[in-house]
C-alpha cells in the first residue's frame, strides 16, 4: 500500500499540476467545546465528497491552554502527522514560524473578511492563519425570570450583581435550591484572561498591556473591577466557578440553574436545542460596563493554519479555503450560531431569521477588545498565565485585588525586562 | 474490654478498609451505566443500566486502537526489559567483579529518576531520530523505568538461589550463557512473570512521556486518551464516557492483579526488605 | 514510574562465593569477561535512554534554547539560574530560577505534598498491614480489595475522584452534606483551601496499599515467639507494639518511606489531571513541564528539571544517611 502511494506521488510529479487526481489523506486538529467536532465532521464530509481527499479529525480537550501546549510541542517536533491546525486568535504571533504563509494562496478572498481579523493573523507580513469564525461573548439572561421579577437586562455590573442576587434569593426561597445568580469562566486558563480583561476594560482599567507594550494593569479601576468579581463568588456564583471553563458554566446554565451566564455565542445555539430545558426562555445582550466606559467583550475566534511540515500543503490549503468560504461560514452560522468573519453575512436574511443573535452581534464583533497578544509577542502565553493567576487568586480570596495586581505588575515587568520578545 | 466489642471493632475496621478501597471504583462502574440527565443525579445504588457509554467508547471511536497501542507498547517494553535483565542480573548476582556495588546503586538511582529530568533531553533524542508520534518513542522512553526495575528484582531473586545449582554446570565446563539458559531460566519463571507483570502495569499506566511524544488519535495510549477524552456529544463533560473508558482499561488490570495476587506481593517485597 | 518497587539490596555477604583456587583462575577470567558481555547491552540502553537525555537536559539549562528552534540554542552560562539585570538607571534586579518566587512556591508545594501524603500513607499503611497480619476469615478477599486502588492507573483514579469531587454533582459533597458535616457544597479541586487536600486524598487512596504490602512483609518476618513471650509476660498489646513490633519493622518502614517519597517528589500526572493550572498544587515537575512546553522557556524549564533532579538526589542522600539505610550492599 505504501508503495502504491509513493508510486502515485511520483506519477503526480511527472504529470505536473495534475496532483488533484491523487486523493490525499489530511488530518486536522481541533479542540472540542460543545458541538465543535460534530460541526467540523459534517463540513468535512462535504469536502471529502467534493474533492475525494480524506480528512481525519484529531480531537483535543476543551481547554485552550492545554491545546496550545500540545500544538507548540508537535510543531517543535516537526511532526508531519497534522496538516491543519485550528488555532485561537491569540496564537498567531507565537507559532508564526511554523505555519505556511497563506497571503498568496488566499489573495482573492482576503478582501471579503474583516480587516481586523486578517490583521490579527498577520505576523511580520506573513498571513499565518485564515479566519474560520470570529467570536465575541454575550451576557445570557433568563428572560422568563427577569420578567417574573420585573427586571431589565443589566447595563452595568452593579445592576447585574443586584438583579442576580435578588432573583437568586427569591427563587431559592420559592424552592429552586440549586439556582445561582451568575456563572462565568473562573478556572485558571486562557478563558479567565478573557473574563478578567472584560471586567477590567469595561471599568476603565485598560487592557493589561497597552498596544504600545506598556504594563498598565496595576491601577485602581482594575482593582475595583476584580474586587467586584470576587464579591460574586459564593454570593451569586457557585464556589466551583473557580474551576469552571465554558462547558461547566454552560452545564449549570443549561440545566436552568443560573440567571445570568457569560459565554460565547455557541451556547446560544445549544441552549436553544430541542432537549434544552432553557429553550426559548432566554435572551442575550452585550456584556455590562461601568458608567462612562464601553462594554468590552473579548475578541475570540478560531482560524485555520497549515503546518509547514505538512506533506500535503496544497490539499491542506484547499481545505482551509473550503472551511473559510462564505458557504461554510453561513452553514455554521445557521446551525451553530458561529459568528462569520465575512461582514456581508451579518445582513443575510436566512441567518437573521434562524439565529437572531448574529445580526445583533455585527456591532459587538467590531468593537471587541483584543487580548494583548500583539504587543507581548512570543511571551503572550506567560503574560496571560500571570494575569489569569492573579485574577483566579483574587476570586478565591487568597489576597486582595490590590496586592495581586501589584504582584502581577512586578512579574510582568520581570518578564518584559527591556522589551517584549 | 470484652472480646465481643473488640471483635466488632476489628471487623468494623476491616469493613471500613474495604469500603474505602473499592468504593471509588464501584462508583465509576455505577456512573458508566448512566446516560443523559441521570448522570447528574447522585445515586448510591445502581439504578440505570444503559450501555450507551460503552458503545461510545468501544464502537464509535478510536479507543480500541488506543488499547491496542498500550498493549503493544507494554508487551514490547516488558519483553526487551526481561531479555536484557536476565543476563545482566546473572552477571550482577552470581559473578563477583570490582565496581559491582556502585553499578547496582547506579541502576537503583536510574529507576528513581524523576521523569521530568530526562524529558527535555529525550524529546530532543526522539526528534533527532524521527521517532516523534510513533510507538517506538514510547518503547524507548519506558526502558528508563522498566529496565532498572527488572534488573534489580531479578538480581535479588537470582542471588537467593543456592550456589549448588550452578556448581555442577560449572564443573561440566558449561559456558555462562548456557548456564543462564539451561540452569537459571527454568527456575526463574515465577520471578519473570511477577517482574514482567509489574513492569507491564508501570508501562500501561505511564502518562507524561505518552503525552509528550505522541500526537495523533490513533497513536495515543490509554492514559492520554482518557485524559484527553472529550466526546463528541453535546453534554458538558462526558463523565459517563470517561468512566466507561476507565472501567474498560481497569478491569483487565484488576483481574490480573487478583490472579497473581500472591506473586505480586512477593514481587513487591522481593527478597524481603531487610534494609 | 508510579509503581516504583523496591527490591532488597543484594549484600556482599549473600553473594560471596567460595574462595577460588588458583586452578580456577582461567574459569573466573572467563566468567568475568562474560559478566561484562552480559552487562553491556543493558548498560548501553540505560546510557542511551537515561544518561544521555539527562546530560542533554543539563546542557539545555545552560543555553537559551527555545522550542521554536532547538538547534539554534546558544550557550549562555548560568543565566537561567541567576543573573543580575542592570536597568541602566542605577537600579537593577536579580533574575533566574534561584530568584523566582514561583519556583520556590513549587518546591514548597512538592515538599509539603510529599511530607503530608507519605506520613498519612505510612500510618494508614501500618494500620492496614496490622489488620492483614491477623488471621481472620475473608483475609484473602480483603487483601485483594486493598490491591485494587494500586492497580488502577493514576490518570483513571484522578478522573474517578474528579468526578466524585465535582462541586455540583459529586457524591462526596452529597455524602458529607447528608451526614451533616458540610452545610454547602465544596468545590474540592478549585478552592485554594482544599485543592492540595484533594490531591493528597487521591494519592493516599492510591498508594496506601503499596505501603501496607511493604510493611506487611516486614511484619511477617517478625518471629511469632516474640509475641508469645510477651503474651506470657502479660505485657499490654499496645506496649508490645511500640516496644517490640515497631522497632523490628522499622527498617521495612524506612525503605517503604523512601521509595514512596521519591515517587511523591516527582508527582506530575495526578496534578495535571485533577487540578490543572492551580498555583496551590503546582509542583516542581508541573512547573518544569509548563516552562518546557507551554511557555517559550525551554531552557528555563530545563534548568528547573536539572534543579529538581539535584533536589531529589540531595533529599535521598540526606535521608539514607539519617535513617542509616543500607541500600548498596556491605554493612
Amino acid at each position: 500500500m505504501r508503495f502504491g502511494t509513493a508510486a502515485m506521488a511520483v506519477a503526480a510529479i511527472f504529470t505536473l499540476g495534475s496532483s488533484e487526481v491523487s486523493a490525499a489523506e489530511l488530518s486536522i486538529v481541533s479542540g472540542s467545546v460543545g458541538a465543535d467536532i460534530q460541526e467540523l465532521r459534517t463540513q468535512l464530509a462535504e469536502f471529502e465528497a467534493e474533492t475525494g481527499h480524506q480528512v481525519d479529525i484529531v480531537e483535543m480537550p476543551a481547554s485552550t491552554s492545554d491545546q496550545f501546549g500540545q500544538y507548540r510541542l508537535w510543531l517543535a517536533a516537526g511532526t508531519d502527522d497534522i496538516d491543519i491546525y485550528r488555532v485561537d486568535v491569540i496564537w498567531a504571533p507565537q507559532l508564526a514560524n511554523q505555519f505556511v504563509d497563506l497571503r498568496d494562496a488566499m489573495a482573492d478572498v482576503i478582501g471579503d473578511h474583516f480587516p481586523s481579523v486578517i490583521e490579527s493573523q498577520t505576523v511580520e507580513g506573513r498571513l499565518v492563519a485564515f479566519p474560520m469564525y470570529t467570536d465575541a461573548p454575550a451576557l445570557f439572561y433568563r428572560k422568563d425570570l427577569l420578567e417574573k421579577y420585573g427586571r431589565n437586562p443589566p447595563a452595568t455590573w452593579e445592576e447585574l450583581t443586584e438583579t442576580a442576587k435578588v432573583i437568586q434569593d427569591k427563587e431559592r426561597a420559592a424552592g429552586s435550591g440549586q439556582i445561582y445568580g451568575f456563572v462565568f469562566q473562573g478556572a485558571p486558563y486562557e478563558g479567565l484572561t478573557c473574563n478578567g480583561l472584560e471586567w477590567v476594560a469595561s471599568s476603565g482599567g485598560g487592557q493589561i498591556v497597552s498596544p504600545e507594550g506598556e504594563i498598565t494593569i496595576n491601577n485602581e479601576r482594575a482593582a475595583q473591577a476584580l474586587e467586584r468579581a470576587r464579591g460574586w463568588v459564593r454570593d451569586i456564583a457557585p464556589a466551583g466557578v473557580l474551576a469552571y471553563k465554558e462547558e461547566e458554566a454552560r452545564g449549570v446554565w443549561q440545566t436552568g440553574n443560573a440567571v445570568f451566564m457569560r459565554n460565547w455565542p455557541y451556547a446560544y445555539a445549544l441552549s436553544n436545542g430541542e432537549d434544552s430545558p432553557v429553550k426559548g426562555k432566554f435572551e442575550v445582550t452585550t456584556l455590562p460596563a461601568e458608567p462612562g466606559s464601553r462594554s468590552a467583550p473579548c475578541l475570540g475566534g478560531w482560524n485555520l493554519a497549515v503546518s509547514k511540515y505538512s506533506k500535503h500543503k496544497k490539499e491542506a490549503i484547499e481545505l482551509v479555503r473550503f472551511l473559510s468560504s462564505r458557504k461554510a461560514q453561513k452553514e455554521r452560522a445557521l446551525t451553530y450560531a458561529r459568528l462569520p468573519t465575512i461582514p456581508a453575512l451579518y445582513d443575510d436574511p436566512d441567518i437573521a431569521e434562524r439565529q437572531p443573535i448574529i445580526a445583533e452581534w455585527a456591532d459587538v464583533v467590531e468593537k471587541a477588545v483584543p487580548r494583548p497578544s500583539a504587543p507581548t509577542k512570543r511571551q503572550y502565553n506567560e503574560v496571560s498565565k500571570e494575569f489569569w493567576t492573579a485574577v483566579n487568586e483574587t476570586l478565591s480570596g487568597a489576597a486582595s485585588a490590590e496586592t495581586n495586581l501589584q504582584t502581577l505588575e512586578h512579574r510582568l515587568r520581570r518578564l518584559k525586562r527591556d522589551g517584549w520578545r | 474490654m470484652p472480646a465481643f466489642v473488640k471483635r466488632t471493632a476489628f471487623y468494623a475496621l476491616v469493613v471500613l478498609i474495604v469500603l474505602f478501597s473499592i468504593f471509588p471504583f464501584y462508583y465509576a462502574i455505577l456512573t458508566s451505566f448512566k446516560s443523559g440527565t441521570a448522570l447528574f443525579r447522585v445515586d448510591y445504588l445502581p439504578t440505570d443500566f444503559s450501555l450507551a457509554n460503552y458503545r461510545d467508547v468501544l464502537v464509535n471511536g478510536v479507543f480500541p486502537l488506543n488499547i491496542l497501542n498500550s498493549v503493544i507498547v507494554a508487551f514490547v517494553v516488558v519483553a526487551i526489559s526481561l531479555f536484557l535483565a536476565v543476563t545482566a542480573a546473572y552477571a550482577l548476582s552470581r559473578i563477583e567483579f570490582r565496581g559491582r556495588g556502585i553499578l547496582l546503586l547506579t541502576i537503583l538511582a536510574v529507576s528513581m529518576f524523576p521523569q521530568i529530568a530526562v524529558l527535555a533531553g529525550l524529546f530532543e533524542l526522539v526528534r533527532l531520530f524521527g521517532l516523534y508520534n510513533s510507538l517506538f518513542s514510547l518503547i524507548l522512553a519506558y526502558m528508563i523505568f522498566t529496565l532498572p526495575f527488572t534488573v534489580w528484582v531479578l538480581t535479588t531473586f537470582m542471588r537467593d538461589l543456592p550456589v549448588e545449582i550452578e556448581e555442577a554446570a560449572i564443573v561440566d565446563g558449561a559456558k555462562p550463557m548456557t548456564i543462564v539458559m539451561k540452569v537459571f531460566l527454568p527456575l526463574m519463571w515465577p520471578a519473570l512473570v511477577t517482574t514482567g507483570l509489574l513492569a507491564f502495569i508501570a508501562a500501561w499506566n505511564e502518562f507524561l512521556f505518552a503525552l509528550t511524544f505522541v500526537s495523533s488519535n490513533d497513536t495515543r495510549t490509554v492514559p492520554v486518551a482518557i485524559a484527553l477524552l472529550s466526546g463528541a456529544s453535546e453534554q458538558e463533560i462526558p463523565w459517563g464516557t470517561i468512566m466507561a473508558a476507565s472501567v474498560v482499561v481497569t478491569v483487565p488490570l484488576i483481574v490480573l492483579v487478583l490472579i497473581f495476587q500472591r506473586k505480586i506481593v512477593s514481587g513487591l517485597t522481593a527478597g524481603g526488605v531487610k534494609g | 514510574m508510579t509503581n516504583a518497587i523496591p527490591g532488597a539490596p543484594p549484600t556482599d555477604d549473600a553473594m560471596r562465593t567460595e574462595e577460588q583456587p588458583a586452578a580456577r583462575s582461567a574459569l573466573s577470567r572467563q566468567r568475568l569477561a562474560s559478566a561484562w558481555l552480559f552487562l553491556t547491552p543493558m548498560l548501553a540502553v540505560l546510557a542511551f535512554v537515561a544518561g544521555w537525555p539527562l546530560l542533554q537536559t543539563i546542557w539545555f539549562s545552560f543555553t537559551d534554547a527555545s522550542l521554536a528552534d532547538l538547534d539554534a540554542a546558544r550557550f549562555v552560562g548560568l543565566r537561567n539560574y541567576f543573573e543580575y539585570v542592570d536597568y541602566g538607571d542605577g537600579t537593577g534586579e536579580w533574575f533566574g530560577l534561584f530568584f523566582d518566587a514561583q519556583w520556590w512556591n513549587a518546591v514548597w508545594n512538592t515538599v509539603y505534598y510529599t511530607l503530608v501524603s507519605v506520613s498519612i500513607e505510612t500510618v494508614l499503611g501500618l494500620i492496614v498491614a496490622l489488620v492483614l497480619n491477623v488471621p481472620f476469615r475473608g483475609r484473602g478477599f480483603v487483601r485483594a480489595a486493598v490491591l485494587i486502588p494500586w492497580a488502577i492507573p493514576t490518570i483513571v483514579s484522578a478522573k474517578m475522584w474528579a468526578w466524585m469531587m465535582n462541586d455540583q454533582f459529586g457524591i462526596l459533597n452529597d455524602m458529607l452534606m447528608s451526614v451533616g458535616i458540610l452545610s454547602h457544597p465544596i468545590a474540592w479541586t478549585a478552592s485554594p483551601e482544599t485543592a492540595m487536600w484533594a490531591v493528597i486524598i487521591v494519592d493516599v487512596w492510591k498508594t496506601t496499599p503499596f505501603m501496607a504490602l511493604l510493611i506487611l512483609a516486614g511484619l511477617q518476618m517478625v518471629p511469632s515467639d516474640v509475641y508469645e513471650a510477651a503474651k506470657i509476660d502479660g505485657v499490654h498489646p499496645v506496649k508490645v507494639f511500640f516496644k517490640v513490633t515497631l522497632p523490628l519493622i522499622r527498617p521495612a518502614i524506612l525503605v517503604a518511606v523512601i521509595f514512596r517519597a521519591l515517587d511523591a517528589l516527582r508527582v506530575f500526572d495526578l496534578i495535571y489531571v485533577l487540578t490543572p493550572n492551580n498555583t496551590e498544587t503546582k509542583t516542581m515537575s508541573v512547573f518544569a513541564q509548563e516552562n518546557l512546553f507551554q511557555f517559550d522557556q525551554f531552557a528555563y524549564g530545563s534548568a528547573a528539571s536539572t534543579l529538581l533532579f539535584l533536589v531529589i538526589a540531595a533529599i535521598t542522600l540526606v535521608y539514607i544517611k539519617a535513617a542509616r539505610l543500607n541500600l548498596g550492599g556491605g554493612r
